[in-house]
């Protein structure tokens, strides 16, 4: 831990001239360039990825009736491979229900307890990651399809707004990793752009799956920040920031990550 | 930082393998038979992406025939708690005596395999690999 | 039941060697972990794995701790005859989880 905040501390002090600045479009690159070809593999092997161990907890749930109302997200939804293509790929999206945006695993929760009459799954629980997984696996080599329209614009802007802010006890943003030294080493991996492309991820890290929003905690507890709750609308107004950043390239989900 | 504790990964340090822990650990493997460098390929990252999950894979040179086989592959570490990774047993119907697993590696090590063949003798491969902390901790996810 | 992933080719040629791929969603706790209560979190993994061919042992990893989380192993074995592949995990309570893929052989 010693080594990371040195090597943390260097990177402020190079940082502090440079300016934060956005990354050219045609200069973006998926998450998935800065790891290993190993993980790459893993990530592109059915058999290899655990994360497709979840997916298949998904497509039990997404079959399974349930609530009040007695159904299952497959007799609305009917076959996900048809009915959800496309889907996780313009998420975070704007709910009128809400008159704000949510994630993908927001809306499930939505669909849950207002179609389903459910309660809503925990954040981050088994259940919630699975669907979430399933779902988000259906777009998959499709491009991001986020578009700054009327109703986005304010909240994607508060969203970069976190992302260029400087937080914490080491004063860092998130842009200056990621959009300043991206391709850079830090603590034995390569700093990505921060495309969040794949997720929900199966992290090595973590050795288990888990959502965006958890990824960004972790990333905020790392520079000594204090974090948001899950479904906290900062965590949103970020999500979205990024998935708008990342608009056009791949859909990767469910990745792989060191 | 306010409220909440921070989860700990390692508060204290376990009793580690050891050069001699890893020793016995071979010895009651394969007993007393000599080692010898070759015959095997020991594959694995130099700079471990992370020590939770590092992708291993062992193969060895051997026609597998009934009488001229691998009959077991043993990989051991030196720097994690326990001194055994992994124990395969195989015979003339794998075909190839190569398999692959993902490992844990808790610092950085030296990782050795080892091949037992049909007719009683031991062949070793071994790689030096570097393991860092991830850069950035997690706190308790609730 | 864990889920498990299996991949074996469904067909082969007599004689060729054929790679197989396993994946067992298991937490492979090591027992080392210290938990948020300062006390480590007990040993929980998956000891023996298996695989037969038509009933016969052609493969078996006895596995340990440093065994990552989620379990992949892919190993080889030569495709003699149609049939069976059975594939067992044990863990260290003496819990058995099997799962079978069906290949043919020309």
């Amino acid at each position: 831990m010693r080594r990371a905040a040195a090597v943390i501390a260097t990177l402020v002090a190079a940082a502090t001239v440079a300016l934060a600045a956005e990354i050219p479009l045609d200069q973006r690159r998926p998450d998935s360039d800065f790891i290993s070809a190993d993980s790459r593999a893993m990530q592109n092997d059915d058999t290899a990825n655990p994360a497709m161990l979840v997916l298949l907890d998904g497509e039990t749930l997404w079959n399974t009736k349930a609530g009040a109302a007695n159904r299952s997200c497959a007799d609305c939804h009917g076959d996900a491979e048809k009915s959800m293509k496309g889907v996780a790929a313009r998420y975070p999206a704007y709910a009128s229900e809400l008159g704000r945006p949510v994630d993908l695993a927001q809306q499930i929760n939505l669909s849950r307890t207002m179609d389903q009459k459910a309660p809503a799954f925990a954040f981050e629980s088994k259940e919630l990651l699975a669907l979430t997984v399933y779902i988000a696996r259906q777009s998959r080599g499709m491009p991001v399809a986020i578009k700054e329209d009327a109703k986005a614009k304010s909240f994607i802007a508060a969203g970069r707004a976190l992302f260029e802010q400087r937080q914490g006890q080491l004063n860092l943003s998130c842009a200056q990793c990621h959009d300043d030294n991206w391709g850079k080493t830090l603590a034995g991996n390569l700093i990505p752009q921060a495309m969040p492309t794949g997720y929900p991820i199966y992290r090595l890290e973590w050795q288990a799956v888990g959502s965006l929003q958890r990824r960004l905690r972790n990333c905020m507890s790392g520079m000594r920040a204090e974090t948001y709750a899950f479904g906290a609308p900062e965590l949103v107004d970020l999500e979205y920031y990024l998935m708008w950043r990342a608009r056009g390239l791949p859909m990767e989900a469910p990745a792989v990550r060191p | 930082m306010a409220g909440g504790g921070v989860f700990l990964r390692i508060a204290t340090r376990p009793a580690l393998a050891t050069p001699e822990t890893m020793q016995e650990a071979v010895r009651t493997a394969i007993g007393e038979a000599t080692v010898k460098k070759g015959r095997v390929k020991l594959d694995l990252p130099p700079i471990v992406e992370n020590g939770n999950s590092v992708p291993c894979t062992v193969a060895v040179e051997s026609p597998m025939t009934a009488t001229d086989h691998v009959k077991a592959i043993h990989i051991f570490n030196e720097k994690n708690p326990q001194p055994n990774v992994i124990s395969i047993k195989l015979g003339p119907r794998a075909g190839r005596a190569a398999f692959t697993t993902r490992i844990r590696l808790a610092d950085s090590q030296t990782v050795t395999a080892i091949a037992e063949m049909s007719d009683g003798s031991c062949w070793s491969d071994d790689v030096d690999v570097i393991v860092t902390l991830a850069a950035c901790l997690e706190e308790s996810l609730h | 039941m864990a889920r498990a992933l299996i991949h074996v080719p469904p067909s082969a040629k007599r004689g060729e060697v054929i790679e197989i791929k396993t994946l067992i969603s298991h937490v492979m706790e090591t027992g080392y972990r210290i938990g948020v209560t300062g006390q480590p979190i007990p040993r929980d993994i998956i000891e023996d794995f298996v695989c037969t061919y038509n009933g016969e042992e052609v493969f078996r990893a006895k596995l340990y701790p440093a065994i990552a989380a989620n379990p992949f192993i892919s190993f080889f074995t030569i495709a003699t005859e149609r049939g069976t592949i059975a594939f067992s995990w044990t863990d260290q309570h003496g819990a058995t989880q099997v799962q079978t893929a069906a290949i043919t052989v020309e």
